[in-house]
């Protein structure tokens, strides 16, 4: 079986589908957006041994060049992610489906489902491929978080056994999308168009942030994208919080309520029905 | 004896009002009467704490916990009362009120108010909702500023009601103490969006804890009512007594394992059945209540549906005491639980082997009961629940350690988790944690939201804004509200852990 770089896994999460889930993080995205707010997920850990040192509990060691991770001995006060030069996390666990869902099965018969969020998931599709094999034997839903980057269409099985994507359709403009993220969007609009065609669409959502995301452009774009289907897709517009986001992003403030409003207003008249502000 | 400093001390008390005052010099009164027969043996663990009657008086002249069948009542009336079967939605709401005046039980007030949805639904044809609601609110605020004592409780379900909607609607709106609400829930019956809009509810105001209908069915059919804190009982019946054994006090005598399972559990055990024994006998032989009371003669009660509840608290701290040597600690560890289990085991051996006075309903048993305990409880944990501080770190395992548990009590025991803020905004996420928790055999749970100001104590509720003012000396309301303060602030229940963060 593929392994996959474990960030965390929530037992009991009520923010990432419907429902009670647990979710797994995977680690390392191939954007490096300035709002994101697990930055500590964006990389793998290159072993510089930063961290080591300054490890109250003596949790990290360096062997076999790598930082080995003592879950034992962790206090979990996030002192290696602080000053972590490369936003990475030496907390990571490498698993296998069947590693995955043994942690999984813990929270059986209290969860509908799994998500598998990241970092970006789809750095690991053969991974999702069995995990969600796994998990679908046990009665579970199975959802994806994506940025969309890579091509879903390229993995039929993968889109056989998920439920869903949710997606983030960062921004429209290929520029804006680039000055946000470092990467190209074009493939995020094909996925759009594909997994709606798939009813693997689960929802859509957008970070709005003031002057630096053309979330208008977004909604009127992908509600004319999706044509009469942007009525049944869930649209959820998320208020940027800079809670856990490292880098000249941290200093931006949330838009206003007002504001979220404004733009619900937008994704309705864009012919979006179920629009979820959070 | 009658005990005159405590009579002076309640009589001058800056901090009770008129009413507590009352009921505190009557229970002077009743103390001061020397009626039940309690052999030295018994006496010496009252003194110890083993056995505690949770205040239940010298001289019982009405059973503890009673629970009339208001839907007699609703059909026939009362002749007693002179009220004539209600017709219209104002004429329950009236009658009701009337005849709640007139229920008694330990705390004076009644604690089991009927299946308020049941009762209304008939009524609302021809009103709008906007009517009912306003009619309901004026009947819940009536409801908690005059039975000023939290243990009290109405239910609703399994089946959704218009009024039932109604009055989560309504309750959310008030954030009262009182009544406690209960749902009792069953998947095959109870809607999910009824069950998500019951969930949502009890986020904001604590309100209803939740019942798993078909599990506890089993011992009284569907007749049942779910009164006072957590506690099963028949309609039309109710509880006699409880007498509690304490754990936490008898192993302090414990020898070792073996003499604890088989010397002072049996002997115990025995005396707290003979105690009950003595007080049922009381109360049906020499106080009247039986043939003197209107409830009985007009059919809302019924001498033979009443029982004596077994009430057992203080597990953690009795596993954790016989196997202090070994570091092994209650909720955490697998030898703690299994020897847990053992204990269960050997109480529900020997309760099962007492023959309870008067008491067809349960072909002469005694049920057991976890009692969740009294303000007086310093470092007492709950029933069989796991103590503030040693919750396992997964939610998933500690509902399977309350399952493993709870199959023990016919009679009533329940786990209460404050649930992280987020949840509000996805109630479903609850309701399969709830499902899951029934399905393996969770009998009661009650959550409450991290930062409401309604916090449950053991069973019932207090605001943390009242037990403020009580802190400072000012007279309060609700009694519970100076039950809660104290074992808020002695059992640190500010720790227990916040489940789905």
């Amino acid at each position: 079986m593929t392994t996959a770089p474990v960030n965390k896994i929530i037992p009991f999460s009520t923010v990432d589908g419907p429902g009670s889930r647990t979710s797994i993080f995977l680690q390392g995205c191939n954007l490096t957006c300035g709002y994101c707010h697990n930055p500590e997920t964006q990389r793998l850990c290159s072993a510089c041994g930063a961290c080591i040192a300054k490890c109250p509990a003596g949790a990290l060691s360096l062997r076999g060049g790598q930082v080995v991770w003592d879950p034992e001995k962790c206090v979990s006060c996030d002192t290696c992610i602080a000053v972590c030069p490369n936003r990475a996390s030496p907390k990571i666990r490498e698993m296998d489906a069947r590693q995955a869902m043994a942690q999984v099965e813990k929270n059986l018969p209290f969860i509908r489902g799994i998500t598998v969020s990241g970092g970006e998931c789809m750095l690991h599709p053969q991974f999702l491929t069995e995990f969600c094999t796994l998990a679908k034997q046990r009665g579970l839903s199975c959802l994806l978080d994506s940025n969309g980057t890579i091509p879903f269409s390229a993995y039929p099985e993968l889109i056989r056994v998920c439920d869903g994507v949710m997606l983030d359709v960062k921004s429209w403009s290929p520029d804006v999308f680039r000055s946000l993220t470092g990467g190209d969007n074009a493939v995020v609009k094909e996925n759009l168009r594909f997994l709606s065609s798939q009813g693997k669409l689960e929802e859509v959502r957008i970070v709005c942030v003031d002057g630096r995301v053309d979330a208008e452009a977004v909604l009127h774009g992908a509600g004319k994208l999706l044509g009469p289907k942007a009525a049944r897709t869930r649209l959820v517009l998320i208020s940027f919080r800079p809670f856990g986001v490292k880098g000249p992003f941290a200093s931006f403030t949330s838009p206003s309520a007002q504001r979220m409003l404004q733009l619900r207003e937008t994704a309705v008249l864009a012919g979006f029905r179920s629009v979820v502000i959070k | 004896m009658f005990d005159s400093e405590n009579t002076y001390k309640t009589l001058t008390s800056r901090e009770l009002t008129h009413e507590q005052k009352l009921m505190g010099l009557a229970k002077c009164a009743e103390n001061g009467l020397d009626v039940l027969h309690i052999p030295p043996k018994t006496k010496h663990y009252f003194e110890t704490g083993a056995i505690n009657d949770l205040f239940e008086g010298g001289a019982p002249y009405r059973p503890r916990y009673i629970l009339p069948d208001y839907e007699r009542f609703v059909q026939q009336g009362s002749e007693f009362l002179k009220l004539d079967p209600p017709k219209t939605l104002d004429e329950l709401l009236f009658s009701l009120i009337i005849l709640y005046r007139h229920v008694p039980s330990i705390t004076n007030f009644p604690v089991f108010l009927g299946s308020l949805d049941k009762l209304l639904d008939p009524f609302l044809d021809g009103h709008t909702d906007e009517e009912i609601c306003e009619k309901l609110r004026l009947f819940l605020i009536y409801l908690d500023r005059t039975i000023t004592d939290s243990f009290c409780h109405a239910n609703l379900g399994p089946e959704e009601t218009r009024a039932g909607r109604l009055l989560l609607k309504v309750e959310q709106e008030l954030q009262n103490a009182v009544p406690n609400l209960t749902i009792k829930y069953d998947p095959a019956v109870t809607p999910n969006s009824f069950m998500e809009q019951a969930i949502q509810c009890s986020l904001r105001c604590s309100n209803p804890a939740i019942c798993n209908d078909p599990a506890n069915s089993v011992p009284f059919g569907k007749h049942y009512g779910v009164a006072s804190c957590y506690n099963i009982l028949p309609i039309c019946g109710g509880a006699y007594t409880l007498t509690r054994v304490t754990l936490t006090e008898l192993v302090k005598e414990a020898k070792s394992t073996e003499h604890f399972l088989n010397t002072l559990l049996p002997e115990c055990l025995g005396l707290i059945a003979d105690y009950m024994n003595e007080r049922i006998r009381f109360i049906v032989e020499q106080s009247g209540f039986f043939e003197s009371n209107f409830l009985v003669r007009e059919g809302l009660i019924s001498k033979d549906r009443f029982l004596p509840m077994f009430g057992v608290t203080g597990m953690a701290e009795c596993v954790n005491t016989l196997l202090k040597d070994q570091g092994k600690i209650y909720g955490r560890d697998r030898e703690a639980d299994d020897l847990a289990q053992k204990i269960m085991d050997r109480i529900q051996e020997l309760v099962n082997g007492y023959e309870a006075a008067y008491t067809p309903v349960t072909n002469g048993k005694f049920l057991l009961h976890a009692q969740v305990g009294l303000d007086s409880d310093f470092g007492i944990t709950s029933g069989v629940r796991i103590a503030i501080g040693d919750e396992p770190e997964s939610f998933a395992d500690h509902l399977r350690h309350c399952a493993r548990f709870h199959r023990y009590f016919p009679a009533g025991v329940g786990d209460i988790f404050p649930i992280a803020d987020n949840v509000r905004q996805n109630p479903a996420a609850l309701l399969d944690v709830v499902k899951g928790a029934c399905s393996i055999g969770v009998q009661y749970l009650s959550f409450y939201s991290a930062s409401t100001d309604l916090v449950r104590i053991t069973g019932y509720l207090v605001k943390r804004s009242e037990m403020e003012k009580y802190r400072k000396h000012q007279a309060v309301l609700q009694n519970t509200t100076q039950l809660g303060s104290a074992n808020y602030q002695t059992n640190h229940l500010e720790k227990r852990k916040v489940r789905m963060v």
